[in-house]
């Protein structure tokens, strides 16, 4: 006889089929295409592919892509602890407005956040003239790279944290005023404890964005290479130079780098099973 | 620490919460505020707190004008409904709270808090779980480190919302003669706030009755009981059979029952009669027996009159093979409300 089926369970053929229909388009548009990148930089051997990163511009392109990241990453913790507290646990008028403006990056075209800031710093720019006047540069240089990485993943951190602290209430917030803690020792011993796995989980999603931005990055680099040029713009550059050895070589890095994100995200999701799994 | 509240009023919108409220807490005493939900009893109790500042009135903490004082200046111990513990700190550490913030030569030393938070787990029978976190503990533990913790910081005034509505019928009742325990061992005043006129008339020296923002009666539970002074307190607290009917020199009739109104206008009204309060009687009404239920020493009895009302009573066990058939019965006691 044969075993008796959950109620809610399908029958092997379905799951098999259903699995059979992920797995194949998982292997087409994720696991091939990044096989293929590790095959076309391991082409001519490994020493040529560690040869084109350790390339004086690539290895700048590293450096600029890690410096935006170290910049961007620590902003977004703060900015996204600040507005998370402020729409969860307070109330004012304009708050759906703010929740509306915090979503705007996720709705705007990368490019658009890019042309934002060089129609306001670049030479023709709103205060284009200033900045040449006290010979301040931020478009094509990294203070405009970084203001472009900043846009387009400051949603990360506080939409991760607004529904967890929503989730939880001011009582605790309460409780502890009510025993005599003042509100910033309130707020770092027990708001932030409180979504602590979020918040990593919102730095990780973050940090995978801001090291892999190209469209708004693009728009207000200028493309000058070892100065302002990022490690998906310089894949760009390979590429576009038939050096494919090369554009693979550093594209395989930046896969590695989110690869060693994703393990870590994994890892937290583990140890702690209660995180929030919400997707982007 | 007596308690004063001078005609506390509070708004939420253009809802108002508090309406005029006015209310003398006696040293040491325990008391209830009941009502239904929405009847500005949770909010009385934060205006106490200094969680809520009133819009208007005055809240004394003998004879000190704390309305608008922070709730860490008024010294009161708060128990949260779900009881708001820090789910990432150890029970000790959690009671610990209230004495670990403070600062300079306020704050104890770390020997002297750990007695006292050992003391408190005592007080509460929770000996040997201070490293436990709050999610490996149950219900009514849960309840008893708030209490603690609401307790370590020697509050003037104890404050309690809903503190046992999250709990079973059973682990309720043992901690409610455990809130009676704690507050006679530590002779702090109390006051807590509840939706359950048992779990007041049982625990509380004075029970204070909230209905839409106002104090409708306050006194010991046995007054509220029998002498209700509104259909509202008399609905609310305690059992009865109601009756709507009019009053005519002097009586109240409804639909064949007659009952003592006196000084009462005419005009319509509203009767109520506890379930012991019917009595077997040969001049009374007419009442047909539907079910018999038997509740240890007591038999609780379902009938209907002849004019159609539904009435219940309570009678002694002995009394039971007596409510057979058609009986009649008369109401020793009533209290009649115009309507």
């Amino acid at each position: 006889m044969a075993r008796a089926r959950h109620p809610t369970e399908d029958p092997t053929w379905v799951k098999a089929l259903v699995l059979a229909v992920v797995a194949a388009f998982l292997a087409l548009v994720l696991i091939l295409p990044l096989a293929a990148v590790f095959a076309e930089a391991l082409r001519k051997g490994l020493a040529v592919a560690i040869d084109a990163i350790a390339h004086a511009d690539a290895l700048a392109a590293v450096k600029l892509t890690l410096i935006t990241a170290a910049i961007t990453v620590p902003f977004n913790v703060v900015f996204g602890l600040c507005a998370a507290w402020a729409v969860a646990k307070h109330d004012f008028p304009g708050k759906a407005f703010l929740i509306t403006l915090i979503d705007l990056p996720f709705s705007v075209s990368p490019v658009v956040a890019g042309l934002i800031y060089v129609l306001v710093f670049g030479l023709q720019g709103w205060f284009g003239e200033w900045l040449l006047d006290h010979d301040m540069k931020v478009i094509f240089a990294v203070p405009g790279i970084v203001l472009a990485t900043i846009f387009v993943t400051f949603p990360f951190v506080a939409r991760e944290l607004i529904p967890l602290m929503q989730e939880q209430g001011v009582s605790e917030e309460e409780a502890a005023i009510s025993m005599g803690a003042s509100g910033l020792y309130t707020f770092w011993r027990i708001t932030t404890p409180n979504v602590r796995w979020g918040l990593l989980y919102g730095v990780l999603l973050c940090n995978a964005r801001a090291m892999g931005e190209f469209g708004a990055v693009s728009v207000v680099s200028g493309h000058i290479r070892g100065l302002t040029n990022t490690m998906p713009l310089h894949v760009e550059i390979l590429y576009n130079e038939y050096d494919f050895v090369g554009a693979f070589a550093v594209a395989a890095l930046l896969c590695l780098l989110a690869i060693v994100t994703l393990v870590l995200k994994t890892a937290l999701e583990v140890a702690q099973p209660a995180v929030r799994r919400g997707g982007h | 620490m007596t308690i004063s509240i001078r005609s506390v009023q509070k708004q939420f919108g253009r809802y108002p919460a508090l309406n005029n409220v006015d209310l003398e807490i006696a040293d040491g005493e325990l008391l209830a505020l009941l009502g239904p939900s929405g009847s500005g009893k949770t909010t009385l109790l934060r205006a106490i707190a200094g969680l809520e500042f009133p819009d208007s009135g005055q809240v004394l903490f003998h004879d000190n004008d704390v309305t608008y004082a922070s709730a860490a200046a008024r010294r009161v111990g708060f128990v949260f409904q779900q009881y708001a513990l820090f789910k990432h700190m150890t029970v000790a550490k959690n009671i610990a709270f209230g004495l670990d913030v403070r600062k300079g030569k306020d704050k104890p030393p770390k020997a002297e808090i750990a007695r006292r938070v050992d003391e408190l787990l005592k007080l509460v029978e929770l000996d040997g779980l201070g490293g436990r976190y709050p999610s490996q503990l149950s219900g009514g533990q849960r309840q008893r480190v708030a209490l603690s913790r609401a307790l370590a910081v020697q509050p003037s005034v104890l404050l309690l919302d809903e503190p046992f509505g999250a709990l079973d019928a059973t682990v309720r009742k043992s901690l409610r003669k455990e809130l009676r325990r704690v507050h006679d061992a530590t002779g702090v005043t109390t006051i807590f706030v509840t939706h359950d006129q048992e779990e007041a008339l049982e625990l509380a020296d004075r029970v204070a009755i909230l209905n839409k923002g106002k104090i409708e009666q306050i006194g010991t539970p046995r007054e509220v009981h029998d002498n209700p002074v509104s259909a509202f307190v008399c609905g609310f607290v305690g059992e009865s059979s109601r009756f709507t009917g009019k009053v005519e020199g002097g009586r109240f009739v409804a639909g064949g029952l007659t009952l003592p109104a006196p000084g009462l206008a005419d005009g319509a009204a509203e009767a109520f009669v506890r379930p012991h309060d019917f009595v077997l009687a040969d001049d009374g009404v007419e009442a047909k027996v539907e079910r018999v239920n038997v509740q240890g020493a007591l038999v609780r009895v379902d009938a209907v009159l002849t004019g159609g009302a539904r009435i219940e009573i309570a009678a002694s066990r002995a009394d039971a093979d007596r409510f057979v058939g058609t009986v009649k019965v008369a109401a020793a006691k009533s209290h009649v409300y115009a309507a």
